[in-house]
């Protein structure tokens, strides 16, 4: 750490166009003019991104120099005097500028880029009008780089931020500059589709119309579209971010910046998932089913009907038998009415958590953030337990890659598969997900041993003491110990594991050993509200899981899908399809859900409605309504209110969204939350060797029923997850190769995928991912599952 | 199917024995870690053209990609950046004329149109037998006292005549 003083001592005094800035020791001049408001044109140079210098369009008058300097690479000395609008400056750039657009095409009337395009705007001011340029200009082939970015290469001025981009920040450096010369051309050389789960931000960063966003081409113009200010639904991050809307419809989505959460970056699922709102099962008007045949209605016989359905369950068999399963991705204010409609009905069975299956922790799905998301940057130690942060929780993997890239923290993992991240691993704990109890528990040895410490009392100390480090666990707690700013990180796997209460207990016992800090993130987008708004059971209530195990007679599903959404999706169906009544509120229906609700009330989602987002560091953000809803689509809060008003409950007489929101305390947000150690848990499950594990991951774009929709995001490669993945030695037991078909069974149901062999996934599990249409059918995500079809 | 599924994994097979040793060997030259074997791409790039009859094929970069574990892009851009990799099937023998100043003005267009017409070929082609690769275009070789000059197979040939050059290219098989 530098101390105030030397920090003084760096500083650097210099004056730019007469006027006098200070800045550190090594920074380059466009960094302290940046600050200070001057401004200097540039392509190549992003804040973000390493110093290229190539583009050459920030030339500056230095004095003393000989020649024009590139303010983006010309480190401030003491007393040096910079002009950037002398004569010898506007020169440089001027000729810079001629020199960029020899070769760049005079298209801008059918460049999407048009109108929000730095080289049109810089050719404005340092362009000449005519150009003395009359020799062929280059052409260059196109390529295609996926569903998500277009490409119109010809106009790229070889700025390389997408090359840097995607070598520094994304970390698959896919792109390159091949050739050389006036044959230089961004490409990727094999034609291969870009696979990054950042890839739309170089859209934002090409100075030019080279990359655009590939299903917004040609759809609208930027003076067309108005800006909503709104956040990222889809992980528990809440991105700031903007709509572009024209006609109530969203057209694009583009990042907003905000240091403290996503910088200036947006993952692709934030980016594109707006375009599911085009699907075709949207549910736009009310409909109830009569005689098991859908009919549409109008919304006071739909509420009539819904209000009877659960008047008549509550009157028949009391509010217990009423069950409320909310999706995470509602609103703060929805999730309080669902929790409020559940208590008012008499029934304290309300839940959001729908993919945890262990709610022995009193906690479970709620965050617990020793530090904030923005200084795991500065971490010199990560572990991640049960975490595909890359995945789950695109920006926040960016955040442990840069930890890894900027401070060389060393990173370490337990996981069921070892997923592809894009930071080197100091340590892999890779175990199938029957043993990771048992493996932490090996790391929690390792850091009471370390540390000096006795292991708590109960059945937790027991699984500890029994337990012989082994090396990889002993590195692993000892990269801990030896870090300054360590962070063990708990991620959706290990919420949603059967065993996710004794996960988060032992990793509490490691941060408390060695003194670390513990950061458990809450469920997918925003569960951190709804925990916070109170749509869990209360102390008589049952749990997502409780409520299908325990078959209720009626329950109200908002925004989900229960073959997709649900831990259990064979359980919930099945529960569900024998329950008397379910009313849905939601904006799609698929099949599934079609078969069990009896009453569909069409709900207006984020980013439709306004309301508020909790993310992981307790940060409530408003979303305002981006897109105008189907016409007959309502926001969650009126069509509550008109449930419990037809009711005739009480709290529902509220008139504005203002009333609700001020019913949720925001003084828990900067409250300190106390976690409880639990010592006496459930006997944890071993596995035994012969019984293979599922391993149920949500995959990137399956999250939710937005992102399933998004045409762009299906067709892209990661949406492909309809294979098993397996161990080459599990499937040489089994007589199975790559490529061969399988059958495999929960609870009965079965669906036959075929095989692909995967040593990054241990031997005695295999996975089968959560939320595919492959695997709705299946039961939980986390559990014993039975293959056949081999030829053992 | 992970993002960062390297398509390129398992491609190292494809390099010889003695290509891996090469490469090898300017590893240890470099500093440990990625930018240092990023710097072993020339050589290694070197060594794979050598054992491949004068050219790299897209499979090569990404066995070279994947035995010195970088991003096959990094490859690319070395591979389509140097004169001296071809990228493209060349003809057995490779024939570089020298058109920078020196020997243009001691008469190198003359040496070319010569080659091109007895080969049959323009620069930048192999002859139809594959036996002669004559290369695009050869900026200055470090041998302006010989001028005008020409490299065949990474021999140098000075001071040349339409007649030497005919008695070196005969000899070429």
């Amino acid at each position: 750490m530098t101390t105030t003083e030397q920090a003084q001592t760096d500083l650097v005094t210099l004056e730019v166009d007469g006027q006098e800035l200070t800045g550190r020791k090594g920074e380059m001049i466009i960094q302290v003019t940046d600050r200070a408001g001057i401004d200097i044109p540039r392509f190549c140079y992003h804040h973000k991104l390493s110093i290229a210098a190539n583009c050459r369009m920030c030339l500056v008058d230095v004095e003393k120099a000989p020649k024009p300097l590139p303010a983006c690479a010309t480190p401030i000395a003491e007393g040096m005097k910079v002009f950037t609008e002398s004569r010898r400056a506007m020169d440089a750039q001027h000729g810079v500028m001629e020199f960029l657009l020899i070769n760049h095409p005079l298209d801008c009337p059918i460049c999407d880029q048009g109108g929000e395009c730095e080289l049109q705007d810089l050719a404005m001011g340092y362009g000449r009008s005519v150009s003395r340029f009359t020799e062929r200009k280059r052409v260059v082939k196109d390529e295609n780089l996926g569903s998500l970015i277009s490409t119109d290469m010809t106009r790229c001025i070889h700025c390389t931020r997408c090359v840097r981009f995607l070598e520094e920040i994304a970390g698959t450096a896919e792109l390159g500059g091949m050739g050389r010369g006036e044959n230089l051309e961004i490409s990727t050389f094999m034609g291969r589709h870009i696979q990054s789960e950042l890839s739309g931000n170089v859209i934002d960063l090409c100075p030019v119309g080279a990359l655009t966003n590939k299903p917004f081409r040609f759809s609208a113009r930027a003076w067309e579209m108005s800006a909503r200010s709104s956040i990222g639904v889809h992980d528990c991050l809440g991105s700031n971010l903007y709509y572009h809307v024209r006609g109530g419809r969203i057209m694009r989505c583009v990042p907003d910046e905000n240091e403290q959460i996503n910088e200036c970056w947006l993952s692709d699922r934030d980016r594109y998932s707006h375009f599911g709102f085009r699907a075709e099962d949207r549910v736009e008007s009310p409909r109830i089913k009569v005689d098991g045949k859908w009919q549409d209605t109008d919304w006071d016989t739909a509420l009539a009907e819904a209000g009877k359905a659960l008047g008549s369950v509550r009157d028949a068999s009391g509010g217990q038998s009423l069950g409320f399963l909310t999706s995470p991705r509602a609103t703060t204010e929805d999730h309080l009415l669902v929790a409020a409609l559940g208590r008012a009905l008499g029934s304290e069975n309300t839940d959001h958590r729908l993919r945890v299956s262990d709610f022995s922790h009193p906690l479970a799905g709620r965050a617990r953030m020793d530090v904030t998301s923005d200084q795991w940057s500065k971490a010199d130690a990560i572990f991640l337990v049960g975490s595909n942060i890359r995945h789950d929780q695109p920006l926040l993997g960016h955040r442990v890659r840069t930890a890894w890239r900027l401070n060389n923290a060393r990173v370490m993992d337990l996981n069921p598969v070892a997923w592809k991240f894009h930071f080197d691993l100091a340590e892999r704990l890779i175990v199938p997900p029957q043993n990771m109890v048992e493996t932490l528990a090996r790391v929690a040895a390792a850091a009471l041993e370390i540390a000096g410490k006795s292991a708590p009392d109960g059945k937790l100390g027991a699984l500890i003491e029994n337990r012989e480090p082994e090396p990889a666990a002993s590195n692993a707690a000892r990269n801990l110990r030896d870090a300054e700013n360590a962070v063990i990180v708990l991620g959706d796997v290990a919420l949603n594991h059967p065993q996710g209460a004794w996960l988060r207990s032992l990793a509490q016992v490691i941060a408390d050993a060695l003194d670390v800090a513990l950061c458990v993130l809450p469920g997918p987008a925003n569960s951190q509200g709804a925990w916070l708004a109170g749509n869990v059971p209360g102390e008589k209530g049952l749990d997502a899981r409780a409520m299908l195990e325990e078959p209720r007679k009626g329950y109200v599903l908002f925004d989900l899908e229960p073959e997709f959404d649900c831990a259990d999706p064979a359980l919930a169906m099945k529960s569900l399809g024998n329950a008397e009544k379910v009313v849905a509120i939601a904006s799609f229906a698929g099949r599934d859900l079609l078969e069990v609700a009896d009453v569909l009330l069409p709900l207006a989602s984020v980013p439709e409605t306004d309301g508020s987002f909790v993310n992981l560091d307790n940060r409530r953000q408003w979303l305002k309504a981006a897109a105008r809803p189907p016409e007959n689509a309502r926001p969650g809060w009126k069509i509550l209110r008109m449930l419990g008003h037809g009711l005739g409950l009480e709290g529902f007489d509220f008139v504005n969204l203002n009333q609700v929101a001020g019913r949720f305390d925001e003084d828990q947000l900067s409250a300190s939350q106390t976690e409880p150690m639990l010592t006496d848990l459930d006997d944890p499950v071993t596995g035994q060797s012969k019984t293979l594990w599922r391993i149920g991951d949500v995959p990137l774009y399956a999250g939710d029923n937005l992102v399933r929709r998004s045409a762009p995001l299906q067709e892209s490669a990661h949406a492909e997850q309809s294979r098993i993945g397996m161990h080459p030695s599990d499937a040489e037991r089994l007589g199975v190769t790559d490529a061969d078909r399988l059958r495999v069974s929960q609870g009965g149901e079965a669906v036959e995928l075929s095989v692909e062999l995967d040593a990054g996934i241990p031997p005695g599990a295999v996975r089968v991912p959560m939320a595919t249409c492959h695997s709705r059918v299946l039961g939980q995500a986390f559990a014993p599952i039975e293959v056949e079809g081999g030829q053992s | 199917m992970q993002a960062t599924d390297s398509p390129v994994a398992g491609k190292a097979e494809l390099l010889t024995d003695e290509t891996r040793q090469y490469i090898d060997h300017w590893v240890g030259k470099f500093p440990e870690g990625l930018e240092g074997r990023r710097s072993a791409i020339i050589q290694a790039l070197f060594s794979a053209q050598q054992d491949n009859g004068g050219w790299i094929s897209q499979d090569l970069m990404d066995a070279v990609a994947d035995y010195l574990k970088v991003p096959p892009v990094w490859v690319y851009e070395v591979a389509t950046f140097y004169s001296m990799l071809e990228t493209e099937p060349t003809g057995r023998h490779s024939i570089s004329i020298c058109t920078n100043i020196s020997c243009m003005l001691c008469g190198s267009q003359k040496i070319v149109d010569h080659v091109e017409s007895k080969l049959g070929i323009k620069t930048g082609q192999s002859t139809e037998d594959g036996r002669v690769f004559l290369k695009q275009e050869e900026e200055c070789l470090a041998a302006c006292t010989g001028a005008p000059m020409m490299i065949v197979d990474g021999h140098y040939h000075e001071n040349l005549t339409p007649e030497k050059v005919d008695e070196i290219l005969d000899k070429l098989e």
